[in-house]
């Protein structure tokens, strides 16, 4: 709860313009002493270059910043951290082969003569968490820890340089749902001792549980700033979009046909060759979505690949439709009818410094009219990317443009425009709204809807349980590389689900 | 959220003056070196430039030196678009050069025939010189750049025993072959110099690359190996046969670089006493030509006109030279730390205005 009205930090009339875009056009922001103040937009709106201008990575065009009433000039981190302000970045900084400890006071290391002090920081490091309760283990390795508690470490840093503001960028993009919880707990903490925090996000629920105030912006202009118990996630939406969100699915009762996909007693290794599926045996029909349940790391990813025809399997056998196509390569398996949505658009699903027409055909790109025996088409392929471009609204420069310069929902919208447009009789969806906004989870899910509609049968992975009940006509939870349980959606509950993917027992309904 | 992330632009005049610095920078140093070594640097590098580009006899001399690193260069560069680092065009360059020494000794072909096989078995043999280390790679993970290093010394020992037993000319007094037949010669033609029909190979190897990579399937595969391993995986694309296709024709290519030499100048194989160095120059070339097909023509050119420009600089100022390496050197340098200069030109503009830090900054949104 904030304690008053006591104002840590004020910015006013922050104009920041970046060649063809102005990121933050006039924007307003203050923050008080003990609040979470959550920071709401899309993908694109301004939220982290407002922050990053107050943690001096950028200057501003325009605009006054004011800490504890003071007029202050912000030319680089340095500054920001003498006047108390720190940031957890959405990609960690920390050195992976450091440990915990040594990671924390880097740059302010205790020192006894010219030698680091390596007892001396363990203790410090130690008191601090003690004091804000957040518990590490100073001597643990970064790279061997998970990256729930590489947050920790990088909150840990900015309490060390003792911040009083935290800004948190996305923090709970990378985390499991588990972790998420752990993580409020920890904001609330700090702001109970008198902390400030800015929540850097694009979660309407994350905005409810944890912020005391929320501050939303749109295409760099500040659209209000409120208290979430007084606003509805519906307003919170419409302000964030600008028009009319639904936030519930509607869709139409499935009307499954015959089965499209079967996995009989299917086992696979991981990477590291220790068993990640074992006897999987599941079916998907056309005209219905397997979503697929499970902890991060259960042989979700290695049950998609496969299917794909990316891992081969050790049992089993793999059928689409009659046809067994387990031991086929992943060209010859799309060619069948298999479209693929990977879980990673960036490492696996794109190649960043290929155009956008480029992207668009890879899996494609021996076949007619992109091919003729080994020579490229390129008008075929520059009038199939701006088809795609148009009917999927892609927001690029052009077909030529690189797909690393599009943002996250524009790529994820390459990566899904692809593969729909073989017209699938079997999709494979892996975590396709991860990082995404709201609108663009809204455009990935009708897509997904209509061709389910259309008859694709669709298999769906995802970690957010939100997405699986929203979307799916039937679910399956994984454990450790085991179908536990299957339910049709209107037959299980939220907590059964979260029961069963934490390894509790249940009973196989169909 | 708006991602600030910094994009690469590299526009193509911004590259072309970044590598005119590092080669001004390169020669102001080298001249450096000349007053050192007690001569007018002016002079000196009056005499380079007329011994590498005054009279066609010259300037024929420096399109002899030329039309080999085109080849290594282009040889490099295709390697190095699939992801690989090909170090060893300078081992696939000698087998060819034993290869094609030997085809050309044939008797009893046509003439125009006998060229045109003997520039093919110098090819091949080029080509599974490197499609050895592409193997390995694909198949067990072994890297190539210890491969082809590895691969460059078995190419030059092998080829010292081949001139001194099997291949050695008789009476066999000298490690030399036998001059290869007339009709496997490529005909020279900006006589006294040796330059010869090898250039025209070689610039249609420079288109042939081009079309390769950028209108082929083959090509397009080749590419996003290079980019990105995984997605090409994901995208159907076996990664393992596009790195040993790739590096069998970047090994073709030193092998064509080899055979020309062969068939264009020498017409015999001389025992190696060390690396002709064609291969490694090649690398220093591919670097400057960024490693487009085009590109590589001009890094060629420049290493071919310093190679031959300071041989007639040593003969006609007396300068030693041995400071045209020191520029090749210094040259290699500057153009493999650009990313020094960028952030030197960089830190000078951000002297003037701050407020444009923005710049550089590329917004995806």
């Amino acid at each position: 709860m904030p304690d008053g009205t006591q104002t840590v930090v004020e910015m006013r009339g922050i104009v920041k313009r970046f060649p063809g875009v102005v990121a933050n056009a006039g924007v307003d922001f203050e923050l008080r002493r003990g609040e979470v103040h959550a920071l709401l937009g899309e993908n694109g709106a301004g939220k982290t270059t407002l922050m990053k201008i107050l943690y001096g990575l950028c200057l501003p065009d325009a605009g006054e910043i004011r800490v504890h009433g003071r007029p202050v000039r912000i030319d680089g981190p340095r500054r920001a951290i003498a006047l108390g302000i720190g940031m957890v970045h959405q990609h960690f900084m920390l050195i992976p082969p450091f440990t915990v400890a040594e990671n924390i006071v880097l740059g302010l290391e205790p020192r006894r003569g010219p030698a680091f002090d390596l007892s001396r920081a363990r203790a410090e490091v130690a008191a601090i968490s003690e004091r804000y309760g957040l518990q590490v283990d100073p001597d643990a390795r970064i790279e061997t820890i998970s990256l729930g508690m590489q947050q920790r470490v990088e909150i840990l840093k900015a309490l060390y340089r003792q911040a009083d503001v935290l800004i948190l960028d996305e923090p709970t993009a990378v985390l499991t749902p588990q972790e998420v919880g752990e993580l409020v707990e920890i904001i609330r903490r700090l702001a109970a001792s008198g902390k400030s925090i800015v929540f850097i996000t694009h979660k309407l629920r994350e905005v409810m549980s944890v912020a005391d105030r929320v501050t939303v912006l749109r295409r760099g202009e500040r659209i209000g700033t409120l208290r979430p118990a007084e606003t509805t996630l519906e307003e919170l939406a419409r302000m964030m979009v600008g028009r009319e969100v639904a936030l519930e699915l509607t869709k139409e009762p499935a009307t499954p046909d015959g089965e499209v996909l079967r996995l009989r007693d299917v086992s696979a290794l991981n990477d590291r060759h220790l068993p990640a599926l074992r006897r999987v045996s599941l079916s998907v029909r056309a005209g219905e979505i397997l979503g697929i349940a499970g902890v991060e790391g259960n042989g979700q990813a290695e049950l998609v690949e496969v299917i794909a025809g990316l891992r081969p399997i050790t049992t089993g056998e793999i059928f689409l439709g009659d046809r067994r196509i387990d031991g086929l390569g992943p060209r010859r398996i799309h060619e069948l009818g298999v479209a693929y949505v990977p879980e990673d658009r960036q490492r696996r699903g794109l190649i960043l410094d290929f155009s956008l027409a480029e992207n668009l055909i890879l899996v494609e790109h021996r076949r007619r009219p992109f091919a003729r025996g080994p020579a490229l088409d390129r008008v075929a392929i520059h009038r199939h990317a701006e088809r795609l471009i148009a009917e999927y609204d892609i927001r690029a420069a052009g077909t030529g443009s690189k797909a690393g310069a599009l943002s996250g929902g524009n790529q994820q919208k390459v990566v899904v425009a692809r593969a729909l447009a073989s017209r699938p009789r079997l999709l494979l969806v892996s975590q396709p709204t991860r990082g995404l906004d709201v609108g663009a989870t809204e455009f990935v899910h009708r897509r997904i809807l209509t061709e389910r509609d259309r008859g694709a049968a669709v298999l769906l992975v995802s970690l957010e349980l939100d997405e699986l009940l929203a979307l799916s006509d039937r679910i399956a939870v994984i454990y450790e590389g085991e179908i536990v349980g299957l339910f049709a959606r209107d037959e299980v509950s939220e907590d059964e689900l979260g029961l069963l993917m934490a390894g509790g027992r249940a009973k196989a309904r169909r | 959220m708006l991602a600030l992330k910094r994009i690469r632009t590299k526009p193509f005049w911004r590259e072309i003056a970044l590598i005119g610095l590092a080669i001004s920078s390169a020669l102001i140093i080298g001249g450096v070196f000349v007053v050192i070594s007690g001569h007018d640097p002016l002079r000196a590098y009056l005499a380079l430039i007329r011994g590498a580009f005054w009279g066609w006899y010259n300037f024929g001399e420096t399109l002899v030196y030329t039309t080999p690193l085109i080849l290594t260069g282009l040889s490099i560069a295709l390697a190095y678009r699939c992801g690989l680092f090909n170090i060893g065009a300078e081992g696939q360059l000698i087998v060819a050069m034993v290869t094609s020494a030997w085809i050309g000794t044939w008797s009893g072909i046509p003439a125009g025939l006998h060229a045109l096989l003997t520039l093919l078995g110098g090819m091949v043999a080029g080509g599974l010189w490197g499609a050895i280390p592409g193997l390995l790679k694909a198949k067990t993970g072994a890297h190539e750049v210890i491969n082809t290093i590895m691969l460059n010394y078995l190419a030059l020992y092998l080829s010292h025993y081949l001139v001194t037993k099997p291949l050695i000319a008789p009476p066999g007094m000298a490690p030399v072959t036998r001059t290869i037949a007339r009709g496997a010669m490529l005909p020279q033609f900006l006589p006294p110099s040796r330059a010869n029909l090898g250039l025209l190979i070689a610039l249609l190897a420079c288109l042939g690359v081009y079309l390769l990579l950028w209108r082929t399937t083959w090509g397009y595969e080749i590419r996003a190996v290079g980019l990105n391993q995984e997605a090409a995986r994901y995208g159907g694309i076996k990664v393992a046969r596009i790195i040993v296709m790739t590096m069998a024709i970047s090994g073709g290519l030193a092998g064509l670089a080899g055979a020309v030499v062969i068939q264009g100048v020498q017409h015999k194989f001389f025992d190696l006493f060390a690396f002709p160095g064609y291969g490694f120059d090649g690398i220093a070339v591919a670097l400057l030509g960024r490693n487009h097909p085009f590109g590589v023509i001009f890094g060629a050119l420049l290493f071919g006109a310093l190679s031959n420009g300071a041989l007639q600089m040593q003969s006609a100022a007396g300068v030693p030279k041995e400071i045209i390496g020191v520029v090749q050197g210094t040259i290699i340098l500057f153009v493999a730390t650009e990313e020094a200069f960028r952030w030197f030109l960089r830190s000078r503009r951000r002297k003037h205005s701050v407020l444009k830090e923005g710049e550089k900054v590329g917004v995806s949104v």
